[in-house]
């Protein structure tokens, strides 16, 4: 039963992390760029629900929604302040912008909502299942968490290989200068990109402070990381790959955690990743590149 | 001033860059020896020297080689705690303090190397991010070991645990690194002067190194890796070069660094102090040595001087950061800045136009 419930609560991790690189993913397939300030939105999604259900006492529903507009208001100023302005600049330029961010978003919730943890009271309502006697017990979040990582990936599956801003994305990753030529606002849908990366990470901030309700100002930047290295797992740019990447990241720290060692199971994650890298170095589900001459 | 502009631009930047410490060293060691300093300022030191070198060490990846490091504070880590081990553990064989010291960097530098070399072997084959990604898994996997390491040292030699003090099986043994705690209990044994000298020989080792053979190579294969290696240039080999360099003087730097503190934990060099070097290096311009000891200099201190403002100085030091990131790349700030500075361009400008029409 301990296998089972492991597997349970990895499958459940692994949907947040893969939520949260679904974000990474999108952004770098699009602006070949990496949003470190994507963990920070997480929090910040976070503290909206939080303040919506405990200060104005609205429904936990509604509480989703409004950190979701939010975040995705949030994701576009990013943009439009902080990104846009350097799209022709080396990539580097853009990664300590985005580092930039990340500390500014960081410093601005500490100095609004404080240092001090507060405690997040779960979005969820659905009681636990007992299964198999009550010796295998699988908790609303969880069950909510898989159930919203399934949705999100068969709803982004069909928006982007059906929708035309889906179409749309998916031109602009592959070349931005044939894309803007067939008409395409390239700057829309980097957007709108953003828009959406960000909308997820409020659901995924709010879904992770349920399973794990400590919220604080840096409660962003650990699972950042970890969807950054899932995104690369599953091969970065992919959004299945994302996926995989995700619930299998989160399945493996849940199982070492439990088996081998608690202190230990960051470094096992990390070492498994370098280990998948060198094997295939563009993940599991990533496309190989042949290079150009 | 004319003499200086005369000569080499390596020597140049060369002369700048000692010049910089040398001057930097006779200003604030007399102020530092009559206690003419505040004592945040004299503590302030020795970490500024450890991440000068730090910045030096990481341009040499990032900025000479080209690959992007994320986990630089790993090898920083790494170096530290060999550091300390080695200090805590010859405390009785080695009684003088400078000579205890120089063991200590020594030894805190090769073990970085190898740690170096570990990462750089499979990764540097690779081609693309993947150096980012595997440093920052690097760097988590190193400090996660070392929350759960504990070493101590007895009559009988070292011991190590994964557990805890007790499976150590000492006898009245001296704790060196008690879990997450760090490493406890270090004599502070570095000075301002041996942090002097580790930045000038990290300048001459990183300057020398790129005005060599073996950094032509390393500068060409960043600029194009294929037609590097069509005129034989050994990709691996060059790039290796380039990393286990930066890593051993990482690892130096480390290891001074916990020298200077009583108690040293795993979580001071985390992903957060990877960033922040990477940041002195890219404000103060890829490649560019001397730049990177003026950005570190300035940026360490801005904190310090925006202390008054208490709460907000994060928060001004991110948005300070971005304006810069924004002044100095963003097109339309170039086009901003062209047309502010025109009259000084405009002969350079001209003399540009003036080489395309010939071409």
């Amino acid at each position: 039963m301990a296998f089972l419930t492991n597997l349970i609560n990895g499958l459940s991790l692994g949907s947040v992390y893969a939520i949260i690189a679904l974000g990474y993913t999108m952004v770098y397939g699009i602006a070949k760029m990496l949003n470190f300030a994507h963990g920070d939105v997480i929090m910040v999604g976070a503290y909206i629900a939080y303040i919506t259900m405990s200060s104005l006492g609205l429904p936990s529903f509604v509480a989703i929604i409004f950190a979701m507009i939010v975040c995705t208001v949030l994701g576009i100023v990013i943009e439009r302040l902080a990104y846009k302005p350097l799209r022709q600049a080396t990539s580097l330029a853009v990664l300590i912008t985005a580092i930039g961010v990340s500390y500014f978003l960081q410093n601005a919730a500490l100095l609004i909502f404080g240092s001090a943890p507060v405690s997040f009271r779960s979005v969820v309502k659905i009681p636990a299942l007992k299964l198999f006697g009550g010796e295998l017990i699988v908790t609303g979040e969880s069950m909510v968490t898989v159930i919203a990582c399934i949705i999100i990936m068969i709803a982004l599956t069909i928006f982007t290989k059906k929708s035309k801003m889906g179409k749309a994305m998916r031109a602009v990753s592959e070349d931005k200068g044939a894309a803007e030529l067939m008409g395409i606002n390239v700057n829309v849908t980097i957007s709108a990109t953003f828009a959406i990366g960000s909308a997820l990470a409020a659901i995924a901030g709010v879904l992770l402070c349920s399973a794990y309700p400590v919220l604080m100002p840096t409660t962003g930047s650990m699972p950042g990381i970890k969807a950054f290295t899932a995104a690369v797992f599953g091969g970065i740019g992919s959004i299945p790959g994302a996926m995989v990447g995700g619930l299998l990241l989160g399945v493996i720290e849940t199982f070492s955690k439990f088996y081998i060692s608690t202190e230990l199971s960051d470094a096992i994650v990390f070492a498994v990743l370098i280990i998948v890298l060198l094997v295939k170095p563009t993940g599991i589900l990533g496309k190989k590149i042949s290079e150009k001459v | 001033m004319l003499k200086f502009k005369s000569l080499k631009k390596t020597t140049r930047t060369a002369v700048t860059s000692y010049g910089i410490i040398l001057v930097a060293f006779a200003i604030m060691f007399p102020l530092q020896q009559f206690g003419l300093l505040s004592n945040a300022m004299a503590g302030q030191l020795v970490p500024i020297c450890t991440y000068i070198v730090m910045a030096i060490s990481l341009n040499l990846t990032v900025g000479v080689l080209g690959e992007l490091s994320l986990g630089h504070a790993g090898f920083m880590s790494v170096g530290a705690f060999c550091g300390a081990i080695t200090s805590s553990a010859l405390q009785e064989v080695i009684p003088a303090a400078p000579l205890r010291l120089l063991v200590a960097i020594i030894i805190g530098g090769i073990f970085a190397g190898i740690a170096g070399l570990l990462v750089g072997i499979p990764v540097l084959r690779l081609r693309g991010d993947y150096l980012a990604i595997v440093t920052l898994a690097f760097g988590e996997i190193i400090r996660n070991i070392i929350n759960c390491l504990y070493v101590g040292v007895d009559k009988r030699g070292l011991h190590i645990s994964m557990k805890d003090i007790a499976s150590l099986g000492m006898e009245n043994g001296r704790v060196i690194i008690n879990g997450p705690q760090g490493a406890v209990g270090i004599t502070r044994i570095s000075t301002f002067a041996s942090g002097i000298v580790l930045i000038l020989f990290t300048l001459f080792i990183v300057l020398n190194l790129m005005n060599s053979r073996t950094g032509r190579a390393i500068t060409a294969i960043r600029d194009n890796r294929i037609a590097a290696e069509s005129v034989g240039i050994s990709i691996t080999k060059y790039k290796l070069t380039a990393f286990i360099t930066s890593s051993v003087l990482a690892g130096m730097a480390g290891a001074l660094y916990a020298m200077n503190f009583s108690t040293v934990a795993a979580k001071k060099f985390d992903f957060n102090t990877s960033i922040l070097i990477l940041v002195f290096v890219v404000l103060g311009g890829m490649g560019n040595i001397t730049g990177s000891i003026i950005a570190t200099t300035i940026l360490y201190m801005v904190p310090e001087i925006l202390r008054e403002f208490s709460d907000y100085r994060m928060l001004i030091y991110a948005i300070v950061l971005i304006l810069v990131m924004l002044f100095t790349n963003s097109a339309k700030a170039k086009l901003f800045r062209e047309r502010v500075f025109d009259f000084v361009l405009r002969r350079k400008k001209n003399e540009e136009e003036e080489g395309v029409k010939n071409d």
